[in-house]
């Protein structure tokens, strides 16, 4: 049975179309991950999921239960917020109590519950404060905590870690990564961060203006890209682009990571360092051409070169990608 | 206050400003006081001093408690104060989470409608609510007050309260949705304890103008059994002799409760438990 299976979702706000046509199936156990610019409606998406946006049209099953009418609450769903919201009155134990209260389940049920949510968490010291005395991370695994409680058939994360410093992003999408194995439930996920995209998702769906532009394993999205959007948006420092006419290559224009450039002696593609950021494992070197197109280039481990040197890059053409005047991949 | 940013001599100023305000704010209260427990004579002669032995004297308040029926107004008072407050509250509170926090069509206009009542005075009205009153048969009853109240309340209460909902986390309401809260429930539970320091300032604002009025009791509840407390006050004043002594007491007494009531609300402005609710 799958998890999720949009049919044909669109919304509109309005005039405002946010979302046209998403067909979308996720597996069960499976990690999915929606990312996207700022206003490609992947926020949006979510929340028509978790039903606090109803759509214009189509339909929404969760565990092949059309769900399009039925009230968040009764979706088989629980969600995490960017902004954590909890609630400011109660304790954790209440905030996480809150859901199944209204589910009417019973007391003993309750506590079971909470007591597995908080040994999965390690939120024992902190039961009995309220959200006001919790750091930002303690707060993020207290509404982890509100929904794992809920037993829920799907997950939904709604940038959970953007409020948190780096390195307590990083902590956190370590333990959602475990929370998933072992729960082996399934769990959607948004963010505008490619690294969590990348490190967390079994599946990516890459969402532009309301569309879905491919969806794959995030590997497969690196490495083959279906059009000009997804192969800029994935990998950082982002793909170079060069008119292909340049280089004599077919299509409109060619793509190449800026890990698969490396310095010759001399080529085509010849011209001045104009940036150099020096990581320790990294070196990446922003080198503008004679035609005054910028590429970027990334070398592993360091690097003497200075600002102002001249240099020349070549490539692999089996590293390459193609793409037409529209912005879709030609393979070969 | 962070101690690099100011100067001494900005804080022995600014609490100059603030004391000098403080003392201004009160001498009509600390005159009305001293001058209700001073006999007749002394207060004309001698209005600053505090009462001495010889010119301290209780007439006033004898006065006041053997002519007409002052508790009975304190009770309409009270009643009219206190209903007129939670209607205010209450309808005002729902109309703006209304506004604030659903989608509908004319939202804009109906928040503009529902505050044009800030700018224009219900008392040009009053011809036409007392011929209301009459043809509804409420003449001399506190429900009439009540509700021309609630009404002369109600739009500085949408306004303020629908700002302040606006500001109330949509990630929170929606944790509630998902939760199984009803709207109902969001509401009470989630948005008004939030909103609470709003709530205390829409009431301190309506509560004392309610209080004081003498214009609609005047004129639509005037009977003795639904007298308020301003209104009761008048009959010491007359057109050719005034009972100074009963005046000032009367009015030291309706202090009272208006001053519990702003204990009560400021305690709410003070509390400030919606830290930490969302980053």
């Amino acid at each position: 049975m799958t998890a999720l299976s949009l049919e044909n979702v669109s919304k509109s706000f309005g005039e405002v179309q946010v979302l046209r046509n998403i067909d979308l199936v996720v597996e069960p156990e499976e990690f999915v991950v929606f990312v996207g610019p700022s206003g490609c409606g992947k926020s949006t998406l979510l929340r028509v999921v978790a039903g606090l946006e109803d759509a214009s049209s189509g339909t929404v099953r969760i565990v092949g239960r059309d769900v399009t009418r039925t009230p968040p609450a009764k979706r088989g769903i629980a969600m995490v917020f960017q902004s954590y919201a909890l609630y400011p009155h109660l304790d954790v134990e209440g905030n996480m109590a809150l859901g199944l209260k209204h589910a009417g389940e019973s007391r003993a049920v309750i506590a079971e519950r909470i007591a597995t949510a908080v040994r999965l968490l390690s939120l024992e010291p902190y039961l009995k404060r309220r959200p006001a005395e919790l750091s930002g991370g303690q707060r993020q695994r207290v509404a982890i905590g509100r929904a794992i409680v809920r037993k829920p058939d799907l997950f939904l994360f709604d940038e959970p870690l953007s409020n948190l410093d780096a390195a307590l992003r990083m902590a956190t999408r370590v333990e959602i990564a475990r929370i998933h194995r072992e729960l082996g439930t399934a769990m959607i996920y948004v963010t505008h961060d490619q690294t969590e995209a990348m490190t967390l998702a079994n599946r990516i769906v890459v969402l532009r203006d309301g569309k879905i532009e491919q969806v794959g394993s995030p590997m497969a999205l690196y490495n083959d890209p279906d059009n000009l959007f997804v192969a800029g948006f994935l990998g950082a420092p982002s793909m170079n682009f060069l008119p292909a006419g340049r280089l004599g290559a077919p299509g409109a224009t060619v793509g190449v990571r800026p890990e698969h450039l490396r310095l010759a002696s001399e080529g085509p593609l010849a011209g001045t360092i104009t940036h150099v950021e020096r990581l320790g494992a990294d070196t990446n070197l922003l080198v503008t051409l004679g035609g005054g197109e910028t590429l970027t280039v990334r070398l592993f481990g360091q690097h003497p070169q200075q600002v102002g040197d001249a240099v020349a890059l070549a490539f692999d053409p089996a590293n390459a990608f193609s793409f037409d005047r529209e912005g879709r991949r030609i393979r070969h | 206050m962070n101690r690099a940013r100011t100067s001494r001599l900005n804080t022995v100023a600014a609490h100059a400003a603030l004391l000098a305000w403080t003392a201004i704010a009160l001498f009509p209260v600390f005159v009305i006081l001293v001058n209700s427990f001073k006999t007749r004579r002394a207060i004309f002669a001698e209005p600053l001093s505090l009462p001495s032995e010889a010119t301290f004297s209780m007439v006033g308040y004898r006065t006041v408690m053997a002519q007409g029926d002052f508790l009975l107004y304190f009770q309409n008072s009270l009643i009219v104060t206190v209903g007129s407050l939670t209607f205010i509250l209450l309808f005002g509170a729902m109309a703006a989470f209304a506004l604030s926090e659903y989608r509908f069509r004319g939202n804009m206009l109906m928040g503009l409608y529902l505050a044009l009542g800030i700018m224009i005075p219900i008392r040009i009205g009053t011809v036409a609510i007392l011929q209301m009153m009459v043809a509804t048969g409420l003449v001399n009853t506190l429900t009439a007050l009540i509700l021309v109240y609630t009404a002369q309340g109600l739009p500085l209460a949408v306004f303020i309260l629908s700002e302040f909902m606006r500001q109330v986390s949509d990630d929170l309401k929606n944790a509630g949705r998902i939760d199984g809260m009803n709207e109902y429930a969001i509401f009470l539970r989630l948005v008004l304890p939030l909103v609470r320091p709003a709530m205390a300032t829409v009431a301190v604002f309506n509560m004392i103008p309610i209080w004081n009025d003498l214009w609609f009791p005047l004129i639509l509840a005037p009977g003795e059994a639904t007298k308020t407390l301003t209104l009761g006050s008048q009959v010491f004043i007359g057109q050719f002799v005034t009972d100074w002594n009963a005046v000032l007491s009367a009015l030291s007494l309706a202090i009272l409760p208006v001053l519990v009531l702003y204990v009560l609300f400021s305690r709410q402005l003070i509390r400030g438990i919606t830290s930490g609710a969302v980053k």
